[in-house]
């Protein structure tokens, strides 16, 4: 089980976050599962690390939380919302409400498993999930950037409100592409971070320019 | 096996979702402990173990342990296995073996047009610089959709895009293969993926700036100018790389017409002018036009721009 152990991330990034592989001083008989124990305890646990991970993509540092220990919650819950949100927003809203809804998911989904095997074929040290996970967190300042533009938006919808819209979703998007080069960017050969920043920047320049674009009924 | 060869590579999961095959691991490792600890305490006690595969849970004695562990170990090796067979991206690896120095050059490259026809050029057989190229195409022309106000009533905006774009790359490239295979030109398809991706550098710099300065005269200056470069440049490699009169004339033919017309269709396809020319016909108290933008073919200006009035006046 040597393989198990050898997980694939640079040295020099400090390692956070709880070792699973247990060590064999454990009685048999000790719950190695999570079925005894209460429910609330395992959402709990679960949705304390989803916090953690909004937390360091707010605050983006080196730090490997978000790739050791990756999960797609996260990334499920914000494209689910940004996709609710970005619902009833053009002309015909009783035929473009469900394409809309399948369009946002796809694009999240489907960009970022490009992005990901780009940047696996470029020469890349990160797998395949992790990389998922870490694309799927850095959408969280848009969907910030949206839940501000229909609040701008209920206010009304002029010049103004389009400049500090535009001006918002400017910010959140600049944010999002710096958060995820800082996770991404140190996988990869020191001479070659622009080949994969490009298509993140590509990506989130799709969902801000469908944010920025967003008006409702 | 290291490495991450495959898309999912098996020794990297770190999953923690508790299935058998990870409790398997675990006890396997804690089995090897215990053996170490005990005396033959339970070597000789083969008890019968159960005949279906319960789980980790529920299983005594040696035996069964045995069992489970081959199994488990067989079906993981059968799993890397599949994975490393069908998710290997190994084999597009060395088409994106580049530099960023090396795109930007190829970038610059593809709208110089070479002098030297007489000399077989050489094209690189890259496809990250396409690539990136299509999907920038992409964006630009949901800009440009947005822009416009297109309503497209079968699918979505984002699908129309991708389909156009990546149809006319991949289906372009294969005609124009074909006709080479025909022609008895010497490039391969990977070169010629390579060459159209780049060639489609001169339309994302024209659509991206006429679709923000929306002056009519400008857009056929762009397209004559930075279109033809590029076109041009694309015809001297292949020029470059075929024999004989008619089949230079029949190749790069087919591959210029094919490559303006697009720029054509992609500015006015997706444009406002042509929402422009349809309400100063009727006047402004009729409902826009509502097109389905899937569904106009690739025809010259003069025919787009009859048909558009032959409609609205029967409207």
């Amino acid at each position: 089980f040597a393989g198990l152990a050898d997980v694939s991330i640079s040295e020099d990034i400090p390692v956070e976050g709880e070792i699973t592989v247990p060590v064999g001083s454990r009685s048999p008989d000790e719950d190695y599962s999570t079925l005894d124990e209460p429910v609330k305890d395992t959402i709990m646990r679960d949705l304390k690390a989803v916090g953690k991970k909004f937390v360091h993509v707010m605050y983006p540092k080196k730090s490997s939380a978000l790739l050791r220990d990756w999960d797609l919650w996260g990334p499920l819950v914000l494209c689910v919302s940004l996709a609710l949100m970005l619902q009833g927003g053009s002309a015909d809203s009783k035929d473009d409400g469900g394409p809309q809804f399948a369009e946002v998911f796809v694009i999240i989904w489907f960009g970022a498993v490009v992005i990901t095997l780009n940047s696996k074929l470029l020469g890349g040290t990160i797998s395949f999930f992790q990389s998922l996970c870490v694309l799927g967190y850095c959408v969280l300042p848009l969907t910030v950037a949206m839940l501000v533009c229909r609040l701008v938006l209920l206010a009304g919808s002029g010049t103004v409100s389009f400049i500090i819209r535009l001006i918002v979703v400017v910010a959140m998007f600049g944010w999002s592409t710096l958060a995820s080069t800082a996770f991404l960017a140190d996988s990869q050969p020191p001479n070659r971070k622009a080949l994969v920043v490009y298509p993140i920047f590509l990506f989130y320049f799709v969902i801000s320019w469908m944010i920025l674009t967003f008006t409702p009924q | 096996q290291g490495g991450g060869s495959a898309v999912i590579d098996m020794e990297n999961m770190d999953d923690t979702s508790g299935s058998s095959f990870e409790d398997m691991g675990e006890m396997h490792q804690r089995m090897k402990e215990e053996e170490e600890e005990e005396a033959e305490g339970e070597a000789g006690a083969a008890e019968e173990e159960d005949g279906e595969f319960l789980g980790m849970k529920g299983l005594r004695g040696q035996l069964g342990r045995q069992v489970a562990d081959q199994m488990w170990q067989a079906g993981k090796r059968q799993a890397s296995r599949a994975f490393s067979l069908y998710a290997n991206i190994d084999i597009l690896r060395p088409y994106f073996d580049v530099e960023p120095v090396q795109v930007r050059a190829r970038l610059l490259e593809s709208m110089i047009p070479v002098k030297m026809i007489n000399f077989p050029q050489k094209i690189a057989g890259e496809l990250y610089g396409p690539l990136m190229l299509v999907f920038t195409l992409v964006a630009i022309l949901l800009h440009g959709m947005k822009t416009s106000d297109t309503i497209i009533r079968e699918g979505t905006l984002m699908g129309t895009a991708i389909g156009t774009c990546f149809g006319y790359w991949l289906g372009v490239s294969s005609f124009i293969y074909f006709l080479a295979y025909l022609c008895n030109a010497q490039i391969t398809m990977v070169q010629m993926l390579s060459l159209l991706g780049y060639g489609l550098f001169g339309h994302c710099i024209t659509l991206f700036v006429t679709y923000n300065i929306h002056f009519h005269s400008l857009f056929y200056v762009f397209w004559l100018g930075v279109g033809g470069l590029s076109t041009l440049r694309m015809v001297a490699v292949l020029v470059s790389r075929t024999v004989g009169h008619t089949q230079r004339l029949i190749l790069c033919g087919t591959l210029a017409a094919l490559h303006m017309l697009f720029l054509l269709y992609l500015h006015f396809a997706y444009h406002k002018v042509v929402e422009g020319i349809l309400d100063t016909l009727e006047g402004p108290n009729v409902p826009p036009f509502q097109r389905v933008a899937r569904d106009i073919p690739v025809v010259p200006n003069a025919v787009l721009n009859t048909t558009a009035k032959a409609v609205a006046l029967t409207l």
